[in-house]
């Protein structure tokens, strides 16, 4: 397993896939930082008071995590969908596996190599983009690990769906059934608030659903707690629209879910095994 | 932990009982039994769609039989730990385009259990055989095909298996390249490997196998050395002059038979075409014609497989290789 990981980690390498996260990595921290200290600039400017540059300030980082935890899953999606597949069509499968190596240890090690990377591309440039933000604006969220921890775990149950899917599938029509499948997980988060909120509990009962069957969005319910300010929970008090939100939290998502989403991914990964001992080649 | 697997000099390298494979409702392989010795390079023969590339797959472990048993190397057909000594290259040969050539197969080493020690001076050596010596640094990518097949023939080399599966080892090649080959798996052989050669190269197989085993329809239509399957020597001489009278007096030479100007003698040693010449002659018969020898290997593969082969241009049934 440690040596197809490694394998997998060479390849991102040598086929200059870390390059260029570098390279996103740094232009999008770059961006983000010169964008929000142009803003709190002119909001000095026009003496507006420092909690509304705050608040401005932290919903800004929170739609910046959007972006970042989209362009994460994307990432994960075009490493996952291939990461079997690929090798199984071109034949490079065929050699390695009639070597001693487990089916298992083959797909973990090609599971664990991109897993590693996607893992150290978020939380790097994550925190880069929460620290140069708080370098600009003087505003750190409560907790800065909390919510690139969470990006991280929505990449990874992507890329464990993808590794699934690329048991069975060519590699655009999983990564598409991945994608696919996040956005209506993040929609029937969105309409699982809202149902929340005026009380429609079919609409809580699919969104429940949903996270159950993919936990993208309880995971990113942590990433936005994470990011969101007390003084902003405090103000927003029963809102309709700020409650509604898929951009506002007022409460990291329940452990039980959390721990449910670490359940879900070793699930998928026995299901992606046994699918690959189950297939001929 | 991955254990080692024994291994002794007479047990045979492979041994199969009626394996079978099905796919859907299409019988790949139509219980095939066959051995193959250590030490002997063993020539699997067949059209395409045979079965021949299934029985490799099955053999490795890359596909499960539908029925029958087997071992390679005296252990059950899959099993893992014997994949240590076992070199493979498939006939849809392809490594990470990324790697150089000398990662490839120091890749191959680390998977098959080569000590860490072991790993360079066998790639090394592997390359030094099939020619790539000065290509160690090349990115696989940047290699013909050919180049890439021969890699793939040092992959299967690596670290001195005692199987060497090679699934149609010289499509790629030159004709230089191919002479390479037979050079290289007679030296395998003589090193005490066995060499199970998949190939529908009538000619190469003839050059270089020891035994061979011709498969059709997903059975062996026949088997044995090389000797048994081509037949017995046989002259055929072209006279007139002698009639089926004077018959008896070729029985020296082998059992004659006369069919209007063609005496036949089969089997007959060719060292006696001579004597057999001067016997003639001094009958006063007159000799046209001689010829001696047997069947090529080319004659008799097409005897044996194109008996029940729908004639050129109708549909024939679904094959799977």
């Amino acid at each position: 397993m440690i040596t197809i990981a490694k394998l997998t980690i060479g390849e991102a390498a040598r086929r200059r896939v870390l390059w260029v996260l570098v390279i996103l990595a740094a232009l999008a921290v770059g961006l983000t930082s010169w964008g929000v200290w142009t803003l709190v600039n002119s909001a000095r400017d026009s003496a507006i008071s420092d909690l509304e540059i705050k608040f401005a300030v932290s919903q800004i980082l929170i739609f910046i995590a959007f972006m970042f935890g989209f362009v994460l899953v994307m990432t994960a999606a075009f490493f996952g969908s291939p990461a079997i597949a690929t090798d199984l069509e071109s034949g490079v499968a065929q050699a390695l596996l009639a070597r001693p190596l487990p089916r298992a240890s083959y797909l973990l090690g090609r599971w664990l190599g991109l897993a590693l990377v996607m893992i150290v591309y978020a939380i790097v440039a994550g925190l880069l983009a929460i620290g140069a933000v708080g370098l600009v604006s003087g505003y750190l969220p409560p907790d800065p690990f909390q919510p690139v921890v969470f990006l991280a775990g929505q990449a990874l149950v992507l890329l464990s769906l993808t590794v699934l899917l690329s048991t069975r599938l060519p590699p655009i029509a999983g990564g598409a059934i991945a994608v696919v499948a996040y956005g209506l997980a993040w929609m029937a988060g969105v309409l699982g608030k809202i149902g929340a909120v005026i009380g429609i509990s079919s609409l809580v009962g699919v969104s429940e659903v949903t996270r159950f069957l993919l936990p993208t969005d309880a995971l990113w319910q942590g990433v936005v707690y994470g990011l969101e300010p007390s003084f902003v929970i405090n103000a927003v008090g029963d809102q309709f629209v700020a409650r509604s939100s898929p951009f506002f939290a007022d409460a990291p998502p329940p452990a039980l879910l959390v721990a449910w989403s670490v359940a879900w991914i070793v699930i998928v990964l026995l299901l992606a095994i046994s699918q690959l001992r189950r297939r001929e080649l | 932990m991955i254990l080692m697997p024994r291994l002794s000099l007479d047990m045979p390298a492979i041994e199969v009982t009626d394996l079978k494979k099905r796919y859907g409702p299409i019988e790949a392989l139509a219980g095939l039994t066959m051995t193959v010795g250590r030490g002997e390079v063993f020539g699997f023969l067949g059209p395409n769609g045979a079965g021949k590339t299934t029985t490799v797959k099955l053999l490795l472990g890359l596909a499960r039989p539908t029925g029958g048993s087997g071992k390679v190397l005296g252990a059950p057909i899959g099993d893992l730990a014997t994949r240590r000594k076992i070199g493979y290259l498939p006939e849809l040969f392809r490594y990470q385009q990324w790697l150089k050539a000398h990662e490839v197969l120091t890749l191959h080493g680390e998977l098959a259990g080569l000590p860490r020690a072991r790993r360079g001076p066998a790639a090394d050596e592997a390359l030094r055989i099939v020619g790539l010596g000065d290509r160690a640094g090349d990115v696989v990518g940047r290699f013909s095909k050919g180049m890439q097949q021969r890699l793939g023939l040092g992959v299967a080399l690596l670290g001195d298996p005692a199987l060497i599966v090679l699934d149609e080892p010289t499509s790629a090649l030159d004709p230089v390249g191919r002479v390479d080959v037979r050079g290289i798996v007679r030296a395998a052989a003589d090193r005490g490997a066995a060499v199970f050669l998949n190939s529908h190269l009538l000619s190469e197989v003839e050059q270089v196998c020891d035994r061979v085993a011709i498969i059709d329809h997903g059975r062996v239509v026949a088997s044995g050395e090389l000797d048994d399957v081509l037949g017995q020597a046989e002259t055929q001489v072209r006279v007139t002059g002698i009639s089926a009278s004077d018959l008896p007096a070729f029985e020296r030479f082998g059992p004659p038979s006369l069919d209007g100007d063609i005496l036949a003698i089969r089997p007959m040693d060719a060292a006696k075409v001579p004597d057999l010449v001067a016997t003639l002659v001094s009958m006063g018969a007159k000799v046209h014609e001689v010829r001696a020898g047997r069947s090529s290997l080319e004659q008799r593969f097409l005897a044996l497989v194109a008996r029940d082969r729908p004639p050129a241009g109708t549909p024939s049934a679904q094959r799977l290789r």
